[in-house]
């Protein structure tokens, strides 16, 4: 019996799992083989007629040119048929996705942003990852309250309506939660990009500073610390965040890219942390408390602490260290055609900026340097390029960042050597996507 | 108006400059109540700032776990099934060194008990947190008594020991990881110090690139079909599947934050149900009964609530579950 007819199993789509032969005669033009493999696998093409192989004696031309669609001939659509806009029908493979096994229980999990189908770095805010620790919920913006206290003058209150009377300030960050790639720590675990990287996404948000708010409650500047943000969730999210980073460059936000924050992503209020993890993100975030001592909160002790091969735990391990991944190709795609690509990848620092991204095509034994795209903003995500004319053998891609330390992102074998690999968060190693002979990319670790 | 007035009126003038130039946002937000302050300002820290006064015994603290914790955590806190377990691991040699040994030796299970450095956090945790379909709704008494019984389950505290805001520091000084933890490392403050030191060599770098892993042939399929989750420009481009309205009914009423098709949560799947109950006589109109009134006990101790769901809405449900959940 061969693997696919295993009971239970899912039948593999000739498009990532082509056999060499099949591989072959795509190569050599016979693109009228995949659009039948498609409909021997079951896919419903309903209305698609047959095309000519492009190549064939007699080929006049495409149906496609040839026979004007219903779109040139007729009339379409009016305005406002569907009042806030979705994605073509066409792009419904991209949906969030959970990772099987992952989590028992689907409030308390997460949800991944599918990378590998997405351009430059702004996260459309539907694909935008999930973390919840206790479900999420939509929140009645009239009826949510912020309140600043702890070591100030005047604890206060904030209505929604206080808050976005403030001077806003809009600024582009990432956000990855500190577990992203956490299942690659020991060896290859998942096969696409979505499930290694996409605990990943990148928004402009709009909100008011923090420090602000402090200020307007007159923090005591002396004895302040830390300071602790709650969520309004069940789960009472809570993270302590150090002063630095608050008078830096936290924000408390309620607009993600143009409109108000996803209830799945803190509606109406959240915390954007630039550079920490995104648990640290505090969503629904009702209260800030100014201190002068961590709180040890069940996040920051019994949760996102990161285990040592001593038994050592590291808490408030918050900083997202400078990382990149080459989302196209990845995992799960396969090239069929020999000849020029665009290699396109993702990097970014919770440090500051990218400086520079260095992509491999074998290896890791040579490098070449990409072209990076704007903005180049601090920790924000940044998207290289860079063309690569792929021969039809066997290649091992991967993608290097260096941001504005100096710091160079590490290969896995580096970061194992300190930190073991069982602590979970924190691992921003060189990604390695293996190209079979046949165009299949597949999740490796190699250095 | 006599001169001694008109000086007060000039002082109270000042005053009431000097107070509104505190705010640089006059007029927004308000002063917080103490009460309000009270109801949310619910931290405990490990140095205790924000624990009220208190007590719960092992005893009490069992009730309560047995009533309202042990459906997802197990009668004795061992349970894998829903979350990571929350006792065991630990040893009587943990408690005295403050070093849980199977951190550094054990494999990947990691319990609550295991990985606890400040009792505070588990206070703390329970207080606002659990249960987890019903935070927030414990007594202060009965988050004391359930931190005690947690405690007495891992041998750190006897089984007639009443734990309290007053004797809580002692059983600190007992907890098998409050050594186990530390903040000397470089991804706490952004200049902080990396732990590798990578170079950017650009040629002939590796002399010999060794495949260290690859994604095994048994977890290929564990994601599903990845060519669905690619988007298909160039292929055959198929219309998205129309979604089944009765999903999207069990979606809408939130069955399926307990219950999925293939996979058992908090309830069984409903693969499962369908397997139990399919062509048994008369059993459409029962189990439209059990999904309007509730019930528990066929599948576990975890009860169905009822739902709010319409006769036909019900009928609709379990004949698509009984069906397969096409």
């Amino acid at each position: 019996m061969s693997k696919t007819e295993l009971p239970g199993r899912i039948r593999k789509a000739p498009e990532g799992f082509l056999d060499p032969a099949q591989i072959a005669k795509v190569q050599s033009g016979r693109r009228d083989f995949l659009r039948n493999a498609f409909l021997a696998a079951g896919a419903v093409a309903a209305g698609t007629a047959a095309a000519q192989p492009p190549k064939a004696a007699g080929f006049q031309g495409e149906s496609e040119i040839l026979d004007l669609p219903e779109h040139s001939k007729g009339l379409g659509q009016p305005v406002a048929a569907r009042g806030y806009g979705a994605p073509s029908q066409f792009e419904s493979n991209l949906q969030r996705r959970e990772s099987p096994g992952l989590t028992r229980v689907s409030a308390a999990s997460v949800s991944f942003t599918p990378l590998q189908g997405l351009f430059g770095i702004i996260t459309p805010n539907g694909l935008h990852f999930e973390r919840h620790h206790q479900g999420w919920w939509d929140v009645d913006p009239s009826r949510h309250r912020l309140m600043v206290m702890g070591l100030v003058k005047q604890p206060k209150v904030y209505t929604m309506d206080d808050l976005m009377r403030l001077p806003s300030v809009s600024r582009m960050h990432f956000i990855e939660c500190g577990a992203n790639t956490g299942m690659e720590w020991g060896n290859v675990a998942v096969p696409t990009v979505q499930y290694t990287h996409g605990m990943l996404s990148c928004c402009e948000y709009t909100g008011v500073p923090l420090a602000a708010l402090l200020d307007d409650c007159g923090f005591d500047r002396a004895a302040a610390r830390y300071v602790l943000a709650e969520g309004a969730d069940g789960s009472g999210m809570t993270r302590t965040i150090s002063i630095d980073r608050v008078l830096d460059d936290v924000l408390v936000a309620w607009a993600m890219n143009g409109e108000m924050l996803r209830p799945e992503n803190g509606y109406p209020l959240r915390l954007v942390a630039p550079g920490l993890q995104g648990v640290s993100w505090v969503k629904w975030l009702r209260r800030v408390e100014v201190g002068d001592q961590p709180w040890g909160t069940k996040d920051e002790t019994l949760h996102y602490v990161d285990l040592m091969p001593d038994g050592v735990a590291r808490q408030y391990s918050s900083i997202q260290e400078c990382k990149s991944v080459i989302t196209s190709p990845s995992g799960g795609q396969t090239l069929l055609d020999k000849g020029f690509h665009n290699v396109t990848g993702l990097a970014w620092s919770g440090r500051g900026r990218i400086k520079r991204v260095d992509v491999s095509f074998d290896g890791g034994r040579n490098w070449r340097t990409a072209r990076l795209e704007k903005p180049d903003e601090p920790k924000c995500l940044r998207r290289f390029n860079i063309g690569w004319v792929w021969d039809g053998g066997p290649a091992i891609l991967q993608s290097r960042a260096i941001d504005d330390t100096g710091y160079v992102q590490p290969k896995i074998n580096q970061l194992r050597a300190v930190r073991g690999s069982r602590s979970i968060y924190h691992n921003n190693a060189i990604q390695s996507w293996k190209v079979a002979e046949g165009g299949e990319v597949s999740n490796v670790q190699a250095y | 108006m006599t001169r001694i007035f008109r000086l007060a009126l000039a002082v109270l003038g000042l005053l009431a400059c000097a107070a509104q130039a505190q705010s640089k946002f006059p007029g927004v937000g308000r002063p917080a109540t103490p009460a309000e302050i009270a109801a949310w300002d619910i931290d405990v820290r490990p140095d205790f700032k924000g624990l009220p006064p208190g007590s719960g015994s092992v005893a009490k603290g069992q009730e309560v776990w047995e009533a309202k914790c042990a459906s997802c955590h197990g009668t004795f806190g061992e349970s894998n099934e829903v979350f990571q377990p929350i006792v065991g691991g630990t040893t009587a040699e943990d408690i005295r060194t403050g070093r849980v040994k199977s951190l550094a030796t054990g494999g990947e299970a990691r319990t609550t008990l295991m990985k606890l450095s400040t009792i505070s956090t588990l206070w703390d945790y329970v207080n606002r947190a659990m249960p987890w379909n019903a935070p927030k709704s414990l007594t202060t008494e009965e988050v004391y008594a359930v931190v005690a019984y947690i405690l007495n389950l891992g041998d750190i505290v006897p089984g007639d020991f009443v734990l309290s805001d007053r004797n809580i520091a002692d059983v600190q000084k007992r907890l098998p990881n409050r050594n186990g933890t530390s903040r000397r490392h470089g991804l706490w403050d952004v200049k902080g110090q990396p732990d590798v030191k990578n170079v950017a060599c650009m040629s002939n770098c590796a002399t010999d690139v060794k495949m260290a892993s690859a994604l095994p042939e048994y977890a290929r399929d564990s994601h599903g079909d990845l060519t669905v989750q690619q988007r298909r420009i160039g292929a055959a481009a198929a219309p998205p599947a129309p979604q089944s309205p009765q999903l999207a009914l069990a979606q809408g009423k939130t069955c399926t934050a307990c219950h999925g098709i293939d996979k058992r949560a908090l309830g069984p799947a409903f693969h499962e149900v369908a397997a139990k109950y399919r062509g048994q006589a008369g059993i459409e109109a029962r189990l439209v009964e059990k999904v309007k009134q509730g019930g528990s006990g066929s599948w576990g101790a975890v009860p169905m609530p009822p739902q709010d769901v319409s006769d036909a809405e019900a009928r609709s449900l379990v004949q698509w579950i009984l069906a397969g959940s096409p």
